[in-house]
């Protein structure tokens, strides 16, 4: 299987980070910079992953379930996350997911049509003090109003990157 | 960009770089006193170091506090094996966001953290393990590692002294699980996040079977302070065995959510009313969950307290990580128990069966509850769960459901009375069942 130089790079960094009789412990680091290129845990992708790391791909995909963010089937283009844990709860984060799903008409871990947009309801991603809280792919998006949502996704649905949606940003660097 | 404004009451020794332009780059980091602990604990003693972190009366940041220093000291010391430093940054109890700030502002300070961690115990060799939601940390920590190699704190021969000491971070997955500390390292070496049986800990067995230190993020952001200034100067910010400060987080119905560094000890009812400025809307404070979801809730006539160890430990509650929720009279304590239970039955690993079990079967009973379907022998079941689950699983995820169970029955059990009427939640219009 063949992946971009700058993810071969990133596989040969994370084999060195370890003792050489401990190459095991790169398999999460590799699984989840790879769904980002692949899309999702392939067949493929993991008897590749599993040959890197020495293991057979059967213990691969045991340890794979395990992890919320490894999907064994692609999510869309841009995933949003819009977590209802407790503190998000309390200030909204319920009515945005509900809204999230109403609009794009599709539920936890779907897809839309195209591919474009998947929704998650995720567990706390620690925003908890600017909260209700969204993450679209690994970015951060803090106290988003129903409106805010709505034109992010109503942007992303339309093919727009986050960056070209104005009136919501990103917070993180 | 900080994410919300200071408060004037804070107390700022592990924030202090906070807002500084480019406070993350190691010029910032070097022009503030930066690294300089580190060249102080080269020239110490590992006892030295140990009796210094000792000293200062810093507790585990993660939620557990244990003091720092006697876990440093029980790492042994004739052992031929190597010995890792190991940083907690899966931050995921619901209701903490403390350790995303301090990566993010000022990555070398956790750096220079572990680096002292790695002399007191005489390691050569630190792991950060990032969830791996926080991937931009991972990038941010892993370019400060990178200025760190290039300027000379981490390598073969770090300043020219003689010392050693290598450092890399490792992404999860997604696995609240994964934040304690035997599951940490359960899936730091490439397997599911189960956790060890206990003896051995991870100072004598941890991380592939070796002594292993390993901390919270911000316990290890401590200890530049804490050498720098003198364990004395640290203990001092505190209450008795509960030295220096904390980052609180604040969140859920208050005017000024946000994440504030205050004294060890600040009271509860100021955290809400001064820094917290006050309830949203007036409204009338009905609990606070007072250190993340797996701590028992505090009804607001229990709030006027220290918020220490110890203190809350005679409250019967938990400092935990620093995560301080605030309800206000509207909130359905139902609700919040239902949604805190989803959560715990999400991410129970399913190793032992009173934590699987108990937070699936929890979780079905509160849905038929809040639905209005429940009967009034369900509330004694709720609790009789939670107390059964209490010290008979393997590792803590067991506790932090059953806890919040308990005290949530027993404190607001009128609100689980008033859902007996074969109607929906008498606190909102209409639920939605939960489709877990």
């Amino acid at each position: 299987m063949t992946f971009s130089p700058e993810l071969e790079a990133r596989f040969e960094k994370f084999l060195t980070k370890y003792p050489p009789e401990r190459k095991r412990s790169a398999m999460i680091p590799m699984l989840i910079y790879a769904q980002d290129e692949v899309g999702s845990m392939t067949d493929e992708l993991i008897a590749e992953v599993a040959k890197r790391v020495g293991v057979t791909p059967l213990q691969v995909n045991e340890v794979l379930t395990y992890y919320s963010m490894l999907h064994r089937k692609p999510m869309g283009k841009y995933h949003v996350q819009v977590c209802t844990n407790i503190s998000c709860l309390l200030v909204g984060g319920e009515e945005l997911w509900r809204n999230a799903c109403k609009k794009l008409g599709i539920g936890h871990k779907e897809v839309t049509a195209d591919g474009q947009v998947s929704l998650e309801e995720v567990e706390c991603m620690g925003a908890c003090s600017w909260a209700p809280a969204v993450q679209v792919n690994y970015d951060f998006y803090h106290d988003v109003t129903p409106e805010q949502l709505d034109k992010l996704i109503d942007g992303l649905a339309a093919g727009k990157t986050p960056a070209e949606i104005h009136g919501v940003e990103r917070v993180n660097p | 960009m900080l994410y919300n404004e200071p408060s004037p009451l804070e107390v700022k020794i592990l924030t202090r770089r906070f807002g500084l332009p480019n406070s993350q780059s190691i010029d910032t980091y070097l022009a503030t006193d930066g690294y300089k602990a580190f060249e102080k604990a080269i020239g110490m003693s590992q006892d030295d170091i140990i009796n210094e972190v000792k000293a200062s009366g810093l507790r585990g940041r993660g939620g557990a506090g244990f003091p720092t220093g006697m876990k440093w000291s029980f790492v042994p010391r004739n052992s031929p094996k190597p010995k890792y430093i190991m940083v907690n940054a899966d931050e995921s109890e619901p209701g903490t966001c403390k350790d995303r700030l301090l990566m993010e502002y000022d990555p070398h300070q956790l750096i220079e953290g572990i680096l002292i961690a790695g002399l007191a115990v005489g390691s050569q060799q630190g792991y950060i393990y990032i969830r791996g939601e926080y991937r931009y940390l991972i990038e941010v920590m892993d370019r400060a590692i990178d200025e760190a190699y290039a300027r000379g704190y981490l390598g073969d021969n770090i300043l020219g002294r003689g010392v050693r000491f290598h450092l890399a971070t490792h992404s999860g997955a997604g696995a609240y699980e994964c934040g304690e500390e035997s599951a940490l390292l359960e899936s730091f070496e490439g397997k599911r996040g189960n956790p060890r049986i206990r003896p051995p800990f991870p100072a004598v067995a941890g991380a592939y079977q070796c002594p292993t230190v390993l901390n919270n993020v911000e316990t290890y952001c401590a200890i530049p302070p804490i050498i720098l200034q003198g364990g004395a100067y640290f203990a001092g910010l505190g209450t008795p065995k509960n030295g220096g400060t904390r980052l609180f987080c604040l969140s859920g119905h208050i005017n000024k959510p946000g994440v504030y560094e205050l004294p060890m000890g600040f009271n509860l009812m100021r955290m809400i009313n001064e820094v917290g400025g006050g309830m949203k809307g007036g409204k009338k404070l009905k609990a606070v969950i007072p250190g993340g979801s797996s701590c028992p809730v505090l009804k607001a006539d229990e709030c006027d307290l220290a918020m220490d160890f110890d203190t809350l430990a005679a409250a019967k509650s938990m400092l935990g990580s620093g995560g301080v929720v605030v309800m206000d009279e509207d909130t359905c304590m139902v609700k919040a128990l239902l949604r805190i239970m989803r959560f715990y039955a999400h991410e129970s690993c399913g190793w032992c069966i009173p934590c699987r079990e108990g937070t699936t079967w929890l979780r079905k009973l509160l849905t038929r509850f809040h639905e209005g379907m429940g009967q009034a022998s369900d509330i004694v079941l709720i609790g009789d769960l939670g107390k059964n689950m209490l010290g008979r699983t393997f590792c803590p995820l067991g506790d932090a459901a059953a806890l919040p169970t308990i005290s949530i029955v027993e404190k607001f059990r009128d609100e689980f009375e008033a859902h007996l009427n074969g109607e929906p939640c008498p606190y909102e219009n209409r639920s939605r069942l939960v489709a877990a």
